[in-house]
């Protein structure tokens, strides 16, 4: 669904980490979201996102695999058709590690994987919602949501210029 | 922003900007192929064809056609699989185990590593495929509910924790490398046009760059790179359990899975070298596969190759130490038995060679890091030959000793899994970033020639950046 957004476009991360805490301290007008085409480290506490989650998601799922992997082979070998190999104990748990070892793996690595494509909406073919083409390339971007900065649009403008925003513009796009 | 001392050596050379970056990467994806890269994947196809040939020949008649006979049951087709699974192994340390050391210079490496690794790992797999002789019955290997009285796989055997590893490998070696693809596919398909913006469009899961992204992303590419590093040791340890578990004087040895991935390791980022010096030369990335990154990475050859030598001499140390007369001869074998020439072709292409990197000369010197990475593949190879063989085929029956030699078919095989290897890399380098664009990107404002010399002049350090 379309909204109206007020974005601000920067072409340097530092210039815009620098006008994103400006900006906050004279407006406090909530940010909706920054787009960059990498990853800014220190941008999470300036927009006040907490830490994701998926590590209690991959640690689950390690758990979920390591018992899976454990349990079958357990089942398998020493229940369900104990096979009698030189003699050797049925549950020979030390021959049970690294199948055990590589279901963790894989399940954890596909499921946490998952997680975060399900969580953040992306799947083949998704569309693309960015303010703009070039955000994946040399482009900053900040959007505040129009109808969550009310009347502020315009001193919301006017600090992104003043703190080097190469272009400020409120676009109906899908974000 | 981290502080880096500007007496670093330079990852990014010359003068850069991000758009620099993103049309130096994403350029060769968007231009017509370069006359050099047809004329390699013909070269590639050609060799891919005479795999088909030769595989297609052994599926009609059996693995009969191959050298092997009943002393020397494990020949090229073991040598060649141990041969391109320690091919991959430089990819996932590069990808893995670089980032949790936080080493910067993988991000100009770790992409086309990564991709070498999942092509390696399939070159690799289909010899155990083949080797068990009717692969359309190869899910008999899995644990799956049966007809047979639900007898289930033995879990015991080494074979089958090889299945796991190397599937599991190959599989979250993929995902890994397909989630680092992600934002990059997003800046092709941001740039792109017509059909190619709908399939990158496709391709990149609507990616969107948002902070929210970013962060959720960094998270996972780290738990991924948790999760390998334990991941590519287990491989190849799994992998030498095939030869350490069994009863076989010069198989069974405990110094097996450190040496193995060391060995790995090694042959791995040889074969990084010797791609990528052509590479970065063919799709003029020299500015972002520099000198510097070249450097390094013959210093972990020459670490890997020390760490190799000396288990070669520990292991022939051991033979004799333990007083085990069988050992003993195996070793002895070896060295001066009928296929010398195959152990002393390893002790000098992996003991001696890698010694050369000492000098920083021949560390920057691309003919030289060039020449001597193709002597550390051959030695590696060599390596897997003379454990094989070496140790089979004089068992403990004088009257069943044998000698190997691989027939046409093994041959063309092995010739052909470099078509394979090369055609998927050939397409690979065409149709997708061979450099991680967002991730050089981050390194630009701490790592490159114009950004350490800016700090230089802050610092008021005289900084001797040479500029190769």
């Amino acid at each position: 669904m379309k909204n109206k957004y007020l974005l601000g476009f920067f072409n340097d991360e530092e210039v815009l980490m620098h006008a994103l805490e400006e900006v906050k301290k004279e407006t406090q007008a909530p940010i909706h979201e920054v787009y960059s085409p990498f990853p800014i480290h220190g941008i999470d506490d300036i927009l006040g996102y907490k830490r994701t989650r998926l590590p209690i998601a991959a640690f689950l799922f390690g758990c979920v695999g390591l018992s899976c992997g454990l349990g079958m082979q357990t089942w398998m070998l020493g229940y369900d058709w104990p096979m009698n190999i030189g003699g050797k104990p049925y549950l020979a748990w030390p021959d049970f590690v690294p199948v055990s070892f590589e279901f963790t793996v894989l399940v954890t690595a596909f499921g946490m994987v998952g997680t975060f494509l399900l969580a953040s909406g992306f799947f083949p073919g998704a569309p693309a919602k960015i303010p703009d083409p070039r955000v994946t390339d040399d482009l900053f971007c900040v959007a505040f949501n129009s109808s969550a900065i009310g009347d502020k649009a315009q001193a919301i403008t006017q600090a992104l210029k003043h703190h080097g925003a190469i272009e400020v513009r409120e676009q109906e796009v899908e974000l | 922003m981290t502080y880096e001392s500007p007496l670093r050596r330079p990852l990014i050379t010359g003068k850069t900007s991000y758009k620099q970056i993103t049309d130096d990467i994403a350029g060769p994806v968007e231009a017509k192929p370069t006359k050099w890269w047809t004329y390699g994947f013909a070269v590639s196809f050609a060799a891919l064809c005479l795999y088909l040939f030769s595989v297609g020949y052994l599926l009609f008649t059996g693995v009969g056609v191959w050298g092997l006979n009943k002393t020397v049951d494990w020949g090229w087709d073991i040598t060649n699989f141990v041969f391109w699974v320690g091919i991959g192994h430089a990819g996932t340390l590069i990808s893995a185990v670089l980032l949790l050391f936080r080493q910067k210079w993988r991000t100009a490496v770790n992409r086309s590593a990564e991709a070498m690794t999942i092509f390696a790992v399939v070159c690799a797999g289909m010899y155990p495929l083949l080797h068990a002789g009717r692969p359309w019955v190869i899910y008999w290997g899995l644990p799956l509910p049966n007809t047979f009285g639900s007898l289930w796989v033995n879990f015991n055997s080494p074979l089958l924790w090889d299945i796991f590893a190397i599937s599991t490998y190959f599989s979250v070696s993929l995902v890994f490398w397909y989630v680092g693809l992600i934002p990059d596919i997003a800046t092709i398909r941001d740039r792109a046009t017509g059909l190619s913006k709908t399939i990158y469009g496709v391709l990149s899961f609507g990616w969107n760059g948002s902070a929210k992204a970013w962060s959720r992303f960094e998270v996972v590419s780290l738990i991924l790179a948790g999760l390998s590093t334990p991941l590519v040791l287990s491989v190849h340890t799994i992998v030498s359990f095939d030869f350490a578990t069994s009863v076989i004087p010069g198989w069974h040895t405990t110094i097996f899975p450190p040496y193995f991935v060391a060995g790995a390791i090694f042959s791995g980022f040889a074969m990084v070298l010797t791609l990528l010096i052509i590479a970065r030369k063919a799709m003029r990335l020299e500015h972002l596969i520099t000198l510097n990154h070249i450097d390094v990475m013959c210093k972990i050859i020459m670490v890997t190759g020390s760490i190799v030598g000396s288990a070669y001499i520990t292991e022939f140390f051991i033979a004799w130490y333990s007083a085990v007369e069988y050992e003993r001869y195996a070793f002895i074998n070896r060295a001066f038995g009928p296929y010398w020439w195959a152990y002393w072709s390893m002790m000098t292409c992996n003991v001696i060679t890698p010694q050369l990197f000492w000098s920083r000369k021949l560390r920057r010197n691309l003919l030289a890091v060039f020449i001597i990475s193709i002597f550390v593949n051959i030695g590696m190879w060599f390596e897997r030959f003379v454990i094989i063989v070496t140790s089979l085929h004089r068992d403990y029956l004088p009257s069943s000793w044998a000698m190997y030699s691989p027939t046409w078919v093994e041959i063309s095989m092995f010739v052909g899994s470099f078509g394979l290897f090369f055609t998927l890399f050939f397409l690979f380098a065409k149709f997708l970033p061979v450099i991680a664009i967002a991730e050089v990107k981050t390194v630009v404002k701490t790592s490159s020639e114009e950004f350490i010399a800016e700090t230089a002049k802050k610092d008021g350090i005289q900084v001797p950046i040479e500029v190769d």
